[in-house]
């Protein structure tokens, strides 16, 4: 048995334990230490407090985008989000994500999410085969920067569980997946052009949209989902007066 | 899919997009609703000239007057809020443009004190 790291003060711990249907808050009492994050003190109750603590992460800095919670009402990625930063009064509050099925305590169901980047189109399919040469794209370009603004996406789901659209119509196919088809229809060696406009263009796609920005205000990426959409209106608008779609 | 007893929370909401989602949804429900009432006092005068004055008479009363306020009020913010929509959706993208929803609530600000300075002058 690990032992327990020198404690300074205690930090008064809300965790979501059960599932969508039924469940509470039960509260626990973890050290305080510097330079700890939240994933840091689900990670704490779970080996030192509760075994049966679920909850999932993999790389812990940032990059997996699998150990995304709502901490104090706001969804976040756990293993970058500094405790001193979201609890100055000692007080957090640990929750699933919200908008996504839960399995068990802080585990999501995350495979609806990844099935609306199937169908906004997310994958890329390109004309070359291994035996060409390399796809030229300039650095410089319109369509290389507009990609670039939206390709680091981690695929968290905390634009997902922030977006009250998803919410209220469970068929959106949200903030992440139309911003996966924005950087693919910037992708010029993309060959699904027509049927991605489709696909995003439809009653539950980048129309829905209302702006309010929470998919923006919440990447811990900083990327702008919103733009991306907002990209896809015009995109689509212009493609349904030219009587494309 | 909310988990129980999580609803309303609006610690994530907490942003002025949001705040400004909200007056321009608000406002516009408010603006359609009162657009049968206008339509309908409008109609009056195919009823003749007495009916429509006898109408316009009755928005006199000071509720009425006070009504009128909200409703230059609400248009202002909604028709600045929509702007910014068009901003954010027509033009390169800038940001949220939270210097338009500052601009809005100046510009509804303003609006209302002027309205109010004309009504009570």
């Amino acid at each position: 048995m690990a032992t327990v790291p020198e404690m300074k003060t205690d930090l008064a711990v809300n965790v979501w334990r059960g599932n969508s249907e039924r469940g509470g808050f039960t509260t626990f009492a973890v050290p305080r230490h510097d330079s700890q994050t939240v994933l840091d003190v689900v990670t704490h109750i779970q080996r030192y407090l509760d075994p049966t603590l679920s909850y999932r992460y993999a790389c812990r800095v940032g990059m997996c985008g699998s150990c995304a919670m709502t901490v104090n009402g706001k969804a976040r990625w756990t293993c970058r989000t500094s405790v001193a930063k979201v609890a100055a009064d000692g007080q957090l509050e640990i929750a699933p994500l919200d908008n996504l099925p839960v399995i068990k305590d802080l585990a999501t169901d995350m495979s609806g999410f990844f099935d609306k980047w199937a169908r906004a189109k997310g994958q890329f399919k390109g004309p070359l085969t291994r035996h060409d040469d390399f796809a030229q794209v300039a650095p410089a370009s319109k369509e290389r920067l507009a990609a670039n603004a939206g390709i680091e996406c981690i695929g968290c789901g905390i634009c997902y569980a922030s977006c009250d659209v998803v919410t209220w119509r469970a068929d959106f196919l949200g903030p992440a997946a139309l911003n996966r088809a924005w950087t693919l229809v910037n992708d010029v060696r993309d060959t699904q052009q027509p049927e991605r406009l489709n696909a995003v263009a439809g009653d539950a796609g980048c129309h829905v949209c209302h702006t309010q920005g929470s998919c923006a205000e919440r990447c811990p990426k900083q990327i702008a989902p919103t733009a991306g959409i907002a990209g896809l209106k015009r995109l689509t608008a212009r493609a349904a007066m030219r009587g494309e779609l | 899919m909310k988990r129980p007893g999580n609803f309303p929370d609006f610690r994530a909401r907490a942003h002025p997009a949001y705040w400004a989602f909200l007056v321009h949804r608000c406002s516009g429900l408010a603006l359609a609703a009162f657009l049968p009432l206008h339509f309908w006092v409008l109609g009056l005068a195919i009823h003749g000239e007495a009916a429509l004055d006898g109408a316009i008479k009755y928005t006199d009363q000071a509720l009425f007057k006070f009504g009128e306020w909200g409703l230059v009020v609400l248009l202002t913010l909604h028709l600045m809020g929509g702007v910014r929509l068009l901003l954010i959706e027509f033009l390169p993208w800038s940001g949220l443009r939270k210097n338009w929803i500052a601009l809005a609530l100046g510009c509804g600000l303003a609006t209302g004190l002027a309205f109010a300075l004309a009504l009570l002058g």
